[in-house]
């Protein structure tokens, strides 16, 4: 493809994206490892197979980061990026099969630091054509929903079977759905409990100014208290609870495993909830406030039609956050038995096995992104009142 | 009939508003104007209650406003302030059927009516019903927080400095129209201002604040005439007080029969804009024009012997 | 903040005590050890944990703090603006990452102990003290600005002179955040073999003694608690002296 010649026809990003793409292509792009724990040995890109297999995702990636490079037009950057990401998964798809051939029975091939340093390129490349386009809500579900198709597709169709994670994923199917449940039930139960205590929390703070002074600087130490203590701490605590009041057993309250894990989920969560339905109630503008009480609305009429509707997307705001931070913390449970991906992460730690992390960590990233995205979405869809169009 | 009755607001020890009574007859504007800090605003929120009076009573066509619930008394009283306070997540036609639909009304009711007031307003109601404040102008915002304050045909409408945010142009235009409507639907209305010039133009009656106290209730030319301290003639401006008067007067009062050259004035126009046009042309007299016989004339001696008169 | 007259100080002395002397404390982590097992963590000092532990964070919060005002001073002038979009989805999506999965997928790369966890912190780092210091740096007021323009002050003497240092009460919020999130992800260091504070915690939970768990966690606890305090001190100050 011709380059454009002008200067301001090219992305300076996108320039940025092409030198990089172009010297990640030279890294080691798979590994081949005799087992699952060694060490194994980094292969680049056009070493992977035949030069007729690999011919096609090499042209891919290239012509990719050139396309993504030019400014002109900037539908083709974004085309550009979805060229790349093809590239790479032909890549590993047509590459893994041919380095496992002959390579013995135990032999596991794994993406290696290029193929991922190439994969953010390319993501971040679309993040920048998307926000050069600003899409609306609605198109950026729409695309959401489609790159999840894609990928599902992919996962599914059994084409990335011979990865050293696929055969991770396979030889632990059923733990692998359970920690998912796990990992879900933490996450989204501790958003919906810290909701319901959060939300009214934060309304009695927005009322009461002196009980916002004590509450608020209290949540935000404890937010401060690392994780891993939080977690801790809360060992002893439940482990009291779950002996001493009656029937605390019997609900699964106990020292160790999903109590204490949820728990500490929940206090971290109370920050960010509270914090930003205060916060979000105070957006009001007082000339309306004042109306509305001027007019005859009572309190809880001014709460529901006035101060909540102009709150909400900074109260969904604090829930993103709440969702992100817990689907992240959510790991630290599989320390202290409380299950989710973490068990993946720190058994993998433990035997040094990469691919048992990377079953652990990858779902945790892409659950932790798309809950971000998803959540951009509705906050978007719901600042219903139009800034003023000049 | 509004009766206010020695009403009195202490904070911390201080006299926001100290024993304050005045009557407004039903049907007229009464401009209440005074300094930041003469209560004049406290006065007017102890009207609808959204500040408790320490003393005293009001009462609205002889009933006492503490006898109702404050948010059931506020929605029979009209209240519109400075910067709108629109709701910004409203339409403009949710917006001015806020007090209809807390008052429970049909839709369709709260539909016509507030087609009605758009149309009074001067804003095409199927250009404007669907749009958001932010989506208006300075003015539009402004009509549309008027409208709001209307929409239940209140007893009493309420106004807090509601032209304090326009530009002057805007502003003047703001006022004729307030007059206009009134006029035209007889509403009772107290309006703050702390721009005598506005209060003048506007106020059937004016009553004066300073530090809580009600020191001058009157007719706009009582209070140019006669302020009753010094306070008052200084919020009338003592150089401007000639022309202020003459303002009030219409042509009609002193005209008399005879020849005058050049453009006739209106009836209706004043005798300051009758001196105005005598000085900018050099004429001694003017024409006015007038129903049936022909046109009279006023001269620049009777609109003199008028202004030393005062009153 | 009558309370904090009181309380920081009496907090100060019991960390220092709990680092220094712990057995002092056996009494009070005695009930929650497994019977006959030890209850005072003695496997390694804790003042070098301790030691360890904070100059990891020190040291990932000092580059990430270089770096990241620099790139932000970067994205902020002219030359830089075709970046600013990338930089903010960047910092945005960058922030959903959860740490323990940066920690975790460091070590492929770069095997275990202090070297991934240093990566991680400075990684994870960066973002909250970029995004803050962009704020800082893009809402400034204009006036000032103007008038930094209007007495002569050239590029590079606005930036020095005006631009930092009334975004600096903001950028040190950014800090603040990095180093608190730096702290608890340095204490899970440990689980990859760096040596922190979280080591206490992570033996006592393969060992099932609450003691130790108890033990770390209420040193990490404090830890975290007081620097934040500190800082957040430090920026109160800061923003009274600039009237802000």
């Amino acid at each position: 493809m011709p380059l454009p010649r002008s200067a301001s026809a090219l992305s300076p990003p996108g320039l940025l994206f092409a030198g990089l793409g172009l010297f990640l292509l030279v890294t080691p792009f798979m590994t081949l490892a005799a087992n699952r724990i060694v060490a194994g040995e980094g292969l680049r890109a056009w070493a992977l197979a035949g030069p007729g297999a690999t011919g096609a995702g090499l042209a891919a990636i290239v012509a990719g980061l050139l396309f993504g490079a030019q400014n002109v037009r900037r539908r083709l950057r974004l085309g550009g990026a979805a060229i790349g990401l093809c590239g790479l998964f032909w890549l590993i798809v047509r590459g893994a099969p041919a380095l496992l051939d002959g390579a013995g029975d135990y032999a596991r091939v794994s993406p290696a630091a290029g193929f991922w340093a190439l994969l953010m390129v390319f993501l971040l490349l679309m993040a920048d054509a998307l926000a050069q386009l600003s899409p609306g809500p609605l198109l950026r579900g729409g695309l959401l929903a489609l790159g999840l198709a894609v990928l599902a597709l992919l996962l599914g169709s059994g084409v990335l079977s011979d990865l050293s994670i696929a055969q991770e994923f396979a030889s632990r199917k059923s733990a692998f759905v359970a920690a998912t449940l796990r990992h879900l039930g933490l996450a989204f139960g501790s958003l919906a409990a810290a909701a319901l205590i959060g939300f009214p929390l934060g309304i009695l703070c927005h009322r009461k100014a002196r009980l916002r002074r004590t509450v608020l600087p209290m949540l935000s130490f404890l937010q401060t208290i690392p994780s891993l203590a939080m977690f801790g701490i809360m060992i002893p605590i439940l482990g009291w609870v779950g002996a001493s009041v009656p029937g605390a057993r019997t609900l699964g309250i106990a020292g160790i495993g999903f109590a204490p894990a949820f728990l500490a989920l929940v206090l971290y969560s109370l920050l960010p909830v509270v914090g930003n339905t205060v916060a979000g109630l105070a957006a009001a503008p007082p000339a309306a406030l004042e109306a509305a009480r001027g007019m005859g609305m009572t309190v809880g009429q001014r709460l529901l039609r006035v101060e909540l509707p102009l709150g909400l997307p900074v109260l969904l705001a604090g829930l993103r956050i709440v969702l992100v931070q817990n689907i992240g913390l959510a790991v630290i449970a599989g320390l202290i038995g409380g299950g989710g991906y973490g068990t993946f992460v720190f058994q993998g730690l433990n035997q040094t096995a990469t691919d048992l992390i990377l079953l652990g960590a990858l779902p945790t990233v892409l659950l932790a992104l798309v809950s971000a995205i998803v959540m951009d979405i509705l906050v978007d869809l719901v600042r219903a009142t139009p800034e003023a169009r000049p | 009939m509004i009766e206010i009755d020695g009403i009195t607001k202490v904070y911390d020890g201080t006299a926001a508003v100290d024993n304050v009574s005045m009557i407004v007859e039903t049907g007229t504007i009464t401009v209440i104007v005074g300094t930041s800090g003469s209560g004049k605003t406290t006065l007017l929120r102890m009207i609808n209650r959204l500040v408790e009076p320490t003393s005293g009573e009001v009462r609205i066509n002889g009933d006492a406003t503490s006898a109702e619930k404050p948010h059931l008394l506020r929605r029979r009283i009209g209240y519109a302030i400075q910067g709108h306070g629109l709701f910004p997540h409203h339409t403009v036609a949710r917006n001015i059927g806020a007090v209809p639909e807390l008052l429970n009304w049909s839709k369709g009711d709260i539909r016509a009516r507030v087609d009605e007031l758009l149309t009074l307003l001067a804003m095409e109601p199927a250009q404007f019903r669907d749009r958001y404040p932010a989506e208006l102008s300075g003015g539009q915002q402004q009509r549309v927080g008027v409208a709001r304050a209307l929409a239940s045909r209140p007893d009493l409408l309420l106004m807090d400095e509601p032209f304090g945010a326009l530009d002057p142009i805007i502003r003047m235009r703001a006022q004729e129209d307030l007059r206009r409507i009134q006029q035209q639907l007889g509403s009772t209305i107290m309006l703050i201002t702390h721009d005598m010039e506005e209060a003048i133009r506007l106020g059937d009656r004016v009553a004066v604040m300073d530090a809580g106290r009600l020191v001058q209730h009157g007719t706009p030319a009582e209070i140019v005439a006669r302020p009753a301290t010094e306070f008052v003639a200084n919020m009338v401006g003592d150089v401007e007080r000639p022309l202020r008067l003459l303002s009030l007067v219409p042509v009609s009062e002193i005209m008399e029969e005879g020849p005058a050259e050049g453009d006739a004035l209106p009836a209706e126009a004043s005798l300051r804009d009758a001196l105005s046009a005598c000085l900018w042309t050099g004429r001694d007299a003017v024409p006015v024009m007038r129903d049936g016989s022909g046109p009279g004339r006023v001269t620049l001696a009777s609109i003199r012997a008028r202004a030393e008169r005062r009153a | 903040m009558r309370i904090g007259t009181i309380l920081r100080p009496a907090l100060i002395v019991v960390l220092i005590a709990l680092v220094l002397r712990p057995t002092w404390f056996a009494p009070v982590f005695a009930p929650f050890a497994p019977a006959g097992g030890p209850v005072i963590y003695d496997r390694a000092s804790l003042l070098s944990l301790s030691l360890s532990h904070l100059t990891l964070v020190v040291l990932a919060s000092a580059a990430a703090t270089l770096v990241a005002v620099t790139l932000a001073i970067l994205v902020t002038r002219p030359a830089g603006a075709a970046f600013r979009p990338l930089s903010r989805t960047i910092t945005n999506m960058g922030q959903t990452f959860p740490p323990v999965a940066v920690l975790a997928l460091a070590v492929p790369m770069l095997g275990f102990g202090a070297g991934p966890t240093l990566v991680a912190l400075f990684l994870y780092g960066l973002l909250p003290i970029f995004e803050n210091a962009m704020t800082g740096l893009s809402t400034l007021p204009p006036a000032t600005i103007e008038a930094a323009r209007g007495i002569g002050l050239n590029r590079w003497q606005r930036l020095i002179r005006v631009e930092l240092p009334l975004a600096l009460p903001v950028m040190l919020t950014g800090i603040r955040l990095s180093v608190v999130i730096s702290l608890g992800t340095a204490t899970i260091g440990s689980t990859v073999a760096a040596r922190t504070l979280g080591e206490v915690i992570i033996a006592g939970l393969l060992t099932n003694n609450t003691a130790y768990v108890l033990q770390g966690g209420l040193i990490v606890g404090l830890f975290a608690v007081l620097i934040y305090d500190a800082l957040v001190q430090l920026e109160a100050r800061l923003i009274s002296r600039t009237g802000g």
